[in-house]
């Protein structure tokens, strides 16, 4: 998976767990916590969703990777490519 | 000791057949049922009163797919309630306002769904939900008020089986009496009809009621009654001291005129009558009335076999055939039994009798149960009475918790 795409799975579990928040301008450099209403247990539910959807873990000391949209590219994508390797 | 005078100013509801108190007690005179068949885990489709309320009215989406269905019919109830009393959410003490929410049980529903969400994952507990236990605390629904509101006084829950309607009432005009608040929320919600495990329980214990008809299953005092038709539902109040609604000008729908609460001491189940008339004398004595001076008695009867009788058995041994002005009804025949909601929910369909005399009927009623005849029973259609002066209300809970609480009308 590309960066982009990876982002864009994100993306879609941030639609899910903030259905009334108008994703449209999200910039991808700037803290998600700082555009929109995010609070601790919203960011458990990325955690949680990553988990339940692709078989992603990320541990609690890892968390602080998935500040920004871009930061969760750079960070996630590695381990879901990891997955597609092991098929 | 001089106790001060309480007063219902405001009422919000959602029940199966009606989302605002107009809408159902149009429907409780109309004679309109509205009982359907959902599909139940784990167990088919069986018989419920499902609410059709906007749940989008008053919370955002974040809010629904975080709480409760509890706490958002709770939060419904609460805010049509303060709107029904000409009061601004935003414009509340914040810290004088008290939310008490009766619930027959809280935690059930969220937590059957966590089970089935990890069955899917081979019950692998990583994947249990970090909402679980901020859903299912006992406060849930109140805190889910509180959070709504912006409202900062005391929010919290009265476990009382389903008894637990009149509980909330019961345990606001305590709290208005002592100051401890100046406005208070209160009445009952339940979710029941979201958990498997209620309805099996009912089922094991051969008291769920079954019929072709789902508006024909909930039968109280029929011969051919056979179980409970379980429902969800709300109904809060606002209520406040005499003076507070005077000084705003409220419309006010009755006053609070006596209560008891006690307990069976006897079975986990099944119901004692002499308890029960024990709970309903208490309370008549205290409003300083006799049982001849009461115009209403909503019944709790949930359309078992036995319960029903037992209830008339203690109305019976209170109000004997001396009360020739006395009418009997019963709503559960409309809506099922709405658990924690149900006592609130009973009382407000009968509040508007204080101004139309019109005494809703209990409904399929095709052949009484010689058991169950009272006097003053109205079957089948409306009635209408000489003067509704006062109305009492009956629930009764499982551990044999029983309350009677009596609302008069307003004279200043």
């Amino acid at each position: 998976m590309t960066k982009d795409e990876v982002k864009q799975v994100v993306l879609d579990i941030i639609a899910d767990i903030a259905p009334d928040e108008d994703l449209s301008n999200l910039k991808p450099d700037v803290r998600l916590r700082d555009q929109m209403q995010l609070d601790s247990m919203d960011f458990l539910d990325i955690v949680m969703e990553l988990r339940k959807r692709h078989g992603i873990e990320v541990p609690e000391a890892d968390y602080i990777q998935l500040a920004t949209l871009d930061s969760c590219g750079e960070y996630l994508t590695p381990k879901f490519n990891a997955l597609t390797s092991k098929g | 000791m001089s106790l001060s005078r309480i007063v219902i100013t405001g009422v919000g509801l959602t029940a199966p057949n009606g989302n605002s108190l107009a809408e159902f007690r149009g429907n409780l005179l109309a004679g309109v049922a509205r009982i359907s068949r959902t599909e139940i885990r784990y167990m088919g489709p069986l018989l419920a009163g499902v609410c059709n309320y906007d749940p989008l009215r008053y919370q955002k989406k974040k809010e629904l797919r975080v709480g409760t269905r509890a706490g958002s019919i709770g939060i419904y109830c609460a805010r049509e309630a303060l709107a029904d009393a000409g009061l601004n959410p935003d414009q509340l003490a914040r810290d004088r306002t008290g939310i008490f929410v009766g619930i027959t049980e809280h935690g059930n529903v969220e937590t059957e769904n966590e089970i089935y969400a990890i069955s899917k994952f081979g019950y692998d507990t990583k994947f249990w939900s970090h909402y679980h236990n901020p859903r299912t605390v006992a406060n849930n629904p109140a805190g889910e008020i509180s959070l709504n509101l912006g409202s900062t006084g005391p929010a919290y829950t009265i476990g009382a089986a389903c008894a637990a309607g009149n509980l909330g009432l019961i345990h606001a005009t305590q709290m208005l009496r002592l100051g401890e608040v100046d406005l208070a929320l209160c009445g009952g919600v339940s979710e029941s009809i979201h958990t498997f495990g209620i309805y099996a329980g009912f089922k094991s214990q051969n008291a769920l009621a079954h019929h072709e008809d789902p508006n024909r299953a909930s039968r109280p005092f029929d011969k051919a009654r056979n179980g409970i038709v379980i429902s969800e539902g709300g109904a809060l109040y606002t209520l406040e001291r005499l003076e507070t609604a005077m000084q705003r000008g409220a419309k006010i729908y009755g006053e609070i005129a006596g209560y008891c609460v006690n307990s069976d001491a006897s079975d986990y189940v099944l119901p004692n009558p002499g308890r029960q008339a024990e709970c309903v004398r208490t309370a008549v004595t205290r409003a300083g009335l006799q049982a001849r001076d009461i115009h209403i008695i909503n019944t709790h009867a949930t359309a078992t076999p036995m319960g029903d009788i037992q209830e008339c058995e203690a109305i019976r041994s209170v109000f004997g055939e001396g009360c020739p002005d006395t009418s009997i009804n019963n709503t559960k025949s409309f809506i099922g039994h709405a658990m924690g909601a149900a006592g609130a929910l009973e009382l407000a369909g009968n509040l508007p009798s204080f101004l139309d005399r019109i005494v809703h009927p209990t409904i399929n009623v095709d052949d009484l149960d010689p058991l169950c005849s009272l006097p003053g029973l109205v079957l089948n259609r409306p009635k209408t009475v000489e003067r509704v002066d006062t109305i009492l209300n009956n629930s009764f809970g499982m551990l044999g918790i029983n309350s009677t609480l009596i609302v008069k009308r307003f004279t200043s």
